[in-house]
């Protein structure tokens, strides 16, 4: 008979018990702390994405199809109940815009922000690794174009390429990219002298391995809440040049241009307040997206870090 | 020389570097023009002989180099050159003077962008420090609810929602005139500054807010507290020596935002300003305009940034009294 060996050992009492989570599990725990400022984002930006993606099935009617009575009200104040938030200018149904807007202005914004990280993103990692004359040149780049407002930049350089889309998505990317060059070089620059990282270049790593491989995934988070907060930034930066008839043109539906063609009747408002509803729709439709993504990402931030520069 | 004259003497030089750089890439924005803007601005019927003749006012003719000289020389001057519209292909020139087109909406603008400052700066530094001493508290939490959620509106929807619930008190359209009285454009100006002191406020107060935490936590403050200071004293006395820069850098930087908000509000608004005259130069190309537009914006966006470090560095203790 062999005598059990008596020794305790309180890892080993809890290694009983101890379960690994799966991701999905801890994804859920996550959650369920999430404050309602950050529940109330998400299912927002669910709903959106949802209306963005399967907008063409949704819609009541084509994207720019006419109908005979223009400018007609909303159903509930009076107007046709074929169309529920009425007709535009031009006799386009309101709804079916707006849905279409959805995926035409989120779309954008969400390309060119992934462009924009791209640029960004794969320049600041190079900057923080090579650290030489071509750090300084990058860095001294970036200083000189954010000293120009990127509005006002974005509007001279729409002078000179004319406004069309991909035009549209190439300025603000590469103004919107000086941004996310700071951070990630900032970030990026804390972790390119931890040990790891001078192992994996003695072994003899190309730069695009210790970008992607060693320093990418030690500075996620605050590069995913850089992401949402740059989304409707780019986001708002859109809807504004539009909005200014500068960025999305007709006839693709947008929320930017629909506030602007709703804004005729703007000096009347005094008189009857419901002329104010055909511009307030889609900038509300705006103002919604870009405050639920706030909301996620000061939740985010709060999670991954409790550190946040407040701006 | 004192360490504090050699660093603004510095960060002035690199400001002036920075200008001249910006300077260069607005310039050349005329020679990324594609293909014979001279015949799209004179038209398709214009003669060759009067489409020549437009280039070489350009100085087309001329190295890139030498067009820069000539145009940062006159710009320094105060001549902007000559808008584009107004050109008829048949040769005749009724274009006017940038200049001219520029100044009485430069006032404007100024008059706007003062008239929102003067009201946004003090509110949001009381309600920045007032949120920052009580930290967490309800007031706390309500101001920064708010704050988030109007810093997140887009200008136009905050202006339209104005709009729909002050349209009967306040004038929606600002149209003001040089012969109208300062009470008068006062009240033109009231929905249009309302609006941007709601998005600078938001911005301002969180700022300031976080500026203030960061000092109130370092050890100083809490040594000062243990030691028995009166709170008004750590405030006065401790806190707000440090405090000085990025407050600073806070008002210099929303004075810089104000001065990009404008160009959304004053469309929103019909405000003849120059944010108005460059969306209208943009859409129509007219470049000469544009660039003049967008070289004022740059400049009082980089001397106020400027300004902003200034002040940073010479009212920082450390600096001043170096060991």
């Amino acid at each position: 008979m062999t005598e059990e060996p008596q020794t305790y050992s309180a890892a080993g009492e809890v290694g009983q018990v101890r379960m690994r989570r799966s991701y999905g599990e801890r994804v859920w725990i996550a959650l369920k702390k999430a404050p309602i400022s950050a529940w109330f984002g998400m299912i927002v930006i669910a709903f959106y994405a949802f209306v963005a993606i399967f907008g063409p099935f949704l819609a009541p009617y084509g994207e720019a199809e006419v109908f005979a009575k223009a400018d007609e009200p909303w159903t509930v104040f009076g107007g046709d109940p074929a169309h529920f938030f009425g007709t535009d200018q031009i006799g386009r149904d309101v709804l079916t815009r707006l849905i279409y807007g959805a995926r035409n202005t989120i779309g954008i914004a969400l390309v060119t922000t992934l462009l924009s990280f791209l640029i960004g993103g794969s320049l600041g990692l190079v900057a923080a690794i090579n650290r030489s004359w071509l750090d300084q040149i990058l860095s001294r780049g970036v200083d000189v174009l954010m000293s120009i407002p990127s509005l006002i930049f974005a509007l001279m350089l729409l002078s000179i390429f004319g406004s069309s889309i991909p035009s549209l998505v190439m300025i603000i990317a590469i103004l919107d990219s000086t941004r996310v060059f700071r951070l990630t070089r900032s970030v990026a620059a804390n972790v390119v002298v931890m040990d790891y990282v001078e192992a994996a270049r003695l072994r003899g790593e190309g730069i695009g391995w210790i970008m992607r491989k060693e320093i990418l995934p030690n500075i996620m988070p605050p590069l995913v809440a850089e992401f949402g907060l740059r989304f409707s930034f780019v986001f708002l930066t859109i809807a504004s040049l539009s909005f200014l008839g500068l960025g999305i043109q007709p006839p693709t539906a947008d929320w930017g241009s629909m506030v602007r063609d709703g804004s005729r009747f703007i000096q009347f408002v005094a008189y009857d307040w419901t002329l104010a509803l055909p511009s307030l729709l889609p900038a509300g439709a705006v103002a919604l997206l870009t405050v639920a993504v706030n909301f996620v990402v000061d939740w985010f931030l709060h999670k991954t870090s409790g550190l946040r520069d407040d701006h | 020389m004192h360490p504090v004259l050699f660093t603004v003497l510095q960060r002035l030089g690199l400001g002036l570097l920075t200008l001249f750089i910006v300077s260069i890439i607005i310039f050349s924005s005329i020679a990324l023009l594609p293909g014979d803007f001279g015949q799209q601005v004179l038209g398709q019927a214009a003669l060759p002989e009067t489409v020549e003749a437009f280039r070489r006012e350009l100085g087309l003719d001329k190295p890139a180099w030498i067009r820069y000289l000539d145009w940062i020389a006159a710009v320094l001057q105060g001549d902007l050159g000559n808008s584009f519209s107004g050109r008829a292909s048949s040769g005749s020139d009724a274009s006017r003077s940038v200049w001219e087109l520029l100044a009485p909406r430069l006032s404007n603008t100024l008059f706007l962008a003062g008239f929102t400052a003067m009201i946004a700066v003090p509110l949001s530094l009381f309600l920045g420090i007032t949120a920052a001493l009580k930290r967490n508290s309800v007031y706390d939490r309500t101001v920064n609810a708010v704050t988030l959620t109007t810093i997140s509106f887009p200008e136009f929807f905050l202006a339209y929602l104005l709009i729909v619930v002050l349209a009967g008190i306040f004038p929606t359209l600002s149209n003001v005139t040089p012969d109208m009285s300062l009470g008068d454009r006062i009240l033109k100006i009231a929905l249009p500054s309302l609006t941007m002191t709601l998005v600078i406020v938001a911005h301002m107060m969180r700022m300031t807010r976080a500026a203030l935490i960061n000092l109130l936590a370092s050890p100083y403050i809490e040594m000062a507290q243990l030691k028995g200071a009166s709170r008004a004293k750590v405030i006065m006395k401790h806190a707000l020596p440090n405090a000085w820069a990025p407050i600073a850098t806070v008002i210099a930087f929303n004075l810089a935002y104000l001065v990009v908000g404008v160009v959304v509000v004053e469309v929103v608004f019909v405000y003849p300003g120059i944010g108005q005259l460059m969306v209208d130069s943009v859409s129509s190309r007219d470049i000469p305009v544009a660039q003049a537009c967008a070289l004022i914006f740059a400049a009082t966006y980089i001397l106020l940034n400027l300004m902003a470090d200034v002040i940073g560095i010479v009212t920082n203790p450390r600096l001043l009294h170096p060991r």
